[in-house]
């Protein structure tokens, strides 16, 4: 075995190396610093996602103001492990990822902040592929703007 | 800015309109749902109880009109007549009493800080919240019956349609007119009960605009900053009277609770 | 500082549990400035975890477009009453809170 390969084994098994799998899972930060929904999907390794009906939004279509707005997703996907949320025209798309396991049904309900006008893009994870869904909420300032 | 055109020009079509003003509710009705409405009561209940002031004491002996320390159904019951200070109060006016009195804190300490901001919310906001909470499901009933809670109506009355400040601007240049609008907010016609009830049932109010709780003074305080007409002072006279007129005309309505609003 | 209040309540519906959990925090995005002019940092959750006696359930990563005093809706399948569910999360500044419920 190649002196490096040794040596970063050993600190593997010694502890002194997390294994990537783990470091990664705890905040995705090429995902969540994409600044383009392609790039972020991509990082999500979602690039190829089909467009499935069982991936089912439920938002107003008009947000009276940008900062909060409510969006529900259920995955009638079978097996579905994991929704991810984004919305298009944000400066960093990916508002999250939710992944399910045994126990939990993929849904979730959040508020998230919406800077103008855009498709809100959600997409599942099932069996090892990826499917995905996206509506449009467009963001107006109501009232006397204050 | 183009959006907000699209839509103004959407609801100049009826049909089209019905279905702004329909996926409009919807997202108020999402937005109630999903809101942290219920932490301000928790945080409020908390400081009810907690003691404060040179007297050290909580304001669980509290007075709001229904007797000392009772808080269920309170609030559905204001503004009223006050015996001991011998005149109207609403809520706010009726917790800086208690401050002032009960824990013995100065007028200067209790309103240093009446309308909170992003980080925390003010000491009225949550008393309020919490009170407010504790007469859900409650018909709103404000005091009619003795004559000062009826000058304070007439005075409310009055007030809502005078015109006064820089702009010539009453309550009813904006919530006087059937079918009014500022950009997507429909203004609801207030002196008209079937506008009224919802409306008052449902503040205090988390605001999603600024992510933050706010009190029936802090409504009428920046109204009157958005009619350019000097800042109200807290608790007074004309800011109870205001707020009667608005109960009375919406009373009858079960209160719901804090609401969420734009 | 430590972290505002959070509250959460789990209740039975038709064959699973509802579970809405509501959070005092910023959220804040890093893009606003305060009365000074000065930056606004970076201050968001960013980790969300819920346990259903015991056994992780639900692990979300958040980002700061999540909106400013997050309040999230799961779904648990099943569940009985007296489940204990249990919400955790952790901020970018390593700041944690979290709240447990009986299910109702």
């Amino acid at each position: 075995m190649k002196p490096l390969r040794r040596v970063l084994l050993g600190a593997f098994l010694a502890g002194l190396l997390k294994p990537f799998a783990a470091l990664a899972a705890t905040w995705n930060k090429d995902a969540f610093g994409a600044k383009s929904a392609p790039d972020a999907l991509k990082s999500l390794g979602a690039s190829n996602a089909a467009a499935s009906k069982d991936l089912v939004i439920e938002a107003p279509q008009i947000a009276e103001n940008g900062a909060v707005v409510p969006i529900e997703i259920t995955s009638n996907i079978p097996g579905t492990s994991s929704i991810a949320v984004l919305i298009e025209k944000n400066p960093f798309p990916l508002a999250g990822k939710f992944e399910f396991k045994e126990g939990a049904l993929p849904f979730v309900k959040l508020n998230v902040k919406i800077g103008e006008t855009s498709d809100v893009r959600v997409v599942a994870e099932a069996g090892g592929r990826h499917y995905t869904a996206a509506k449009e909420i467009k963001v107006t300032i109501g009232g006397c703007g204050g | 800015m183009r959006v907000a055109l699209a839509l103004l020009a959407l609801l100049a079509v009826p049909a089209l309109a019905q279905d702004v003003k329909k996926e409009i509710q919807r997202y108020q009705q999402m937005i109630a749902e999903g809101s942290p409405v219920e932490l301000y009561e928790l945080e409020g209940e908390a400081l009810w109880k907690s003691p404060q002031g040179p007297n050290k004491v909580s304001l669980e002996k509290c007075d709001l009109g229904l007797g000392a320390g009772v808080t269920k159904g309170a609030y559905a019951r204001l503004p009223r007549y006050f015996k001991d200070t011998d005149r109207v109060m609403d809520l706010e006016a009726r917790l800086l009493h208690c401050m002032t009195t009960l824990q013995g804190r100065s007028i200067q300490d209790a309103t240093r800080r009446l309308f909170g901001n992003d980080d925390r919310a003010s000491e009225m906001e949550l008393l309020s919240a919490y009170v407010a909470g504790r007469s859900r499901g409650a018909k709103m009933a404000p005091g009619t019956g003795h004559p000062k809670e009826q000058a304070a109506f007439e005075l409310g009355r009055a007030m809502f349609f005078h015109r006064a400040g820089a702009w010539d601007f009453s309550c009813a240049s904006c919530h006087g007119e059937e079918d009014k609008r500022i950009r997507m907010q429909d203004l609801p016609l207030l002196y008209k009960p079937q506008y009224a009830r919802p409306v008052m049932a449902t503040w205090p109010a988390y605001r999603v605009s600024n992510s933050q709780f706010k009190t029936m003074q802090w409504r009428i305080n920046d109204c009157y900053r958005q009619m350019r007409m000097p800042e109200p002072t807290f608790g007074s006279e004309a800011t109870v009277a205001l707020t009667m007129f608005l109960t009375v005309t919406g009373k009858g309505e079960p209160y719901r609770g804090p609401g969420t609003k734009r | 500082m430590a972290a505002g209040p959070m509250k959460m309540r789990a209740t039975l519906a038709g064959g699973y549990t509802d579970v809405r959990v509501l959070m005092t925090h910023p959220m804040e995005t890093g893009q606003r400035k305060d009365a000074d002019g000065k930056i606004i940092p970076l201050n968001f959750i960013q980790n969300v975890e819920v346990k259903v006696n015991g056994r992780t359930v639900v692990e979300a990563q958040i980002s700061q477009a999540v909106s400013r005093n997050p309040v999230f809706s799961f779904r648990i399948k099943g569940g009985a009453k007296g489940d204990r569910i249990e919400v955790s999360w952790l901020d970018n500044q390593g700041l944690t809170n979290k709240t447990e419920a009986a299910v109702a």
